[in-house]
């Protein structure tokens, strides 16, 4: 005789379609960190794009500041299995960071004021799927969290999303960042659970 | 120690996973400035995603140890060298 037992299927998991595969919800914003947070104050501040032909872009905070802002509302998923929907963000695209420069190259390595590095594809960085934020939640976003600026790249893995963002290197090699060369996936998706190498 | 990391002795139980030896107690020399001194007195940040030893003198990155399920990634770029006693 089947006995089917409903009690094996478990529930409904909070958060429902949108909540990838082995992560749970919060609704705090954990703070995880590599190193002492950097303290950069605005007039010191810049950010650049670096291309493989050697000619960098650069602004300074008035400058980025001055760009076309959105306002990206997005579901963000950390590797250590939090996940925090519906977070809202203030900054600038970086179709907007990317008009002018020429370049054919695949990979980005990003790096951040105290020396954090992460490496993604260039496309992962296009057609509205990143931004450098300034504000979280309405307010100027706290050093903890990455502020002045940090990258938010929220399709991948929340590591992704370098704090305290300081520049872009555009390379025709893949050049695996901080986490990358530690064990951690290359891509970092978080519908196909690459967090670890081989993953 | 300041509130945003925790002092080496973290790692004792971590590195014990992969050492016969007590890797907290060994001296290790920072490939960044020199400072030589025991493991136990690194900056450690983590534990997740993975645990950073940092140099007290310059902060620069001496160890790095990521666990994963059925792996685990050791990192000692940052450190020159370590000293371990052992008996004669």
């Amino acid at each position: 005789m089947a006995i089917v037992s409903r009690g094996f299927r478990g529930r409904p998991r909070a958060g429902g379609d949108r909540l990838p595969p082995g992560q749970y919800l919060v609704e705090d914003f954990p703070v995880l960190s590599a190193g002492p947070t950097p303290r950069v104050p605005a007039d010191r501040w810049e950010f650049t794009i670096d291309t493989e032909e050697g000619e960098t872009h650069r602004w300074s905070w008035q400058e980025f500041m001055a760009l076309p802002q959105e306002r990206p509302a997005v579901d963000i998923h950390c590797v250590t299995k939090w996940s925090k929907l519906d977070t809202h963000w203030e900054g600038v695209s970086l179709d907007v960071l990317f008009e002018d420069v020429e370049s054919a190259a695949e990979y980005a390595l990003v790096h951040s004021y105290g020396g954090y590095t992460t490496n993604l594809p260039v496309e992962d960085l296009l057609d509205g799927k990143a931004w450098i934020v300034h504000a979280f939640d309405g307010e100027e976003l706290e050093p903890v969290h990455g502020g002045p600026a940090r990258l938010l790249v929220p399709h991948l893995y929340f590591w992704k999303s370098a704090k305290w963002v300081r520049g872009i290197r555009l390379l025709n090699e893949e050049w695996p960042g901080f986490w990358e060369t530690a064990g951690y996936h290359n891509y970092g998706d978080p519908w196909r659970e690459q967090r670890y190498e081989g993953d | 120690m300041t509130a945003d990391h925790l002092d080496g002795n973290a790692l004792a139980g971590p590195l014990a996973e992969l050492f016969a030896v007590d890797v907290t107690a060994a001296t290790g020399r920072c490939a960044s400035c020199g400072l030589a001194g025991p493991i136990a007195a690194l900056h450690v940040y983590g534990p997740e995603p993975g645990l950073v030893g940092r140099c007290p003198g310059c902060e620069e990155v001496v160890l790095r140890l990521v666990r994963g399920p059925g792996s685990a990634w050791l990192d000692l770029r940052g450190a020159l060298s370590l000293r371990v006693t052992l008996p004669e």
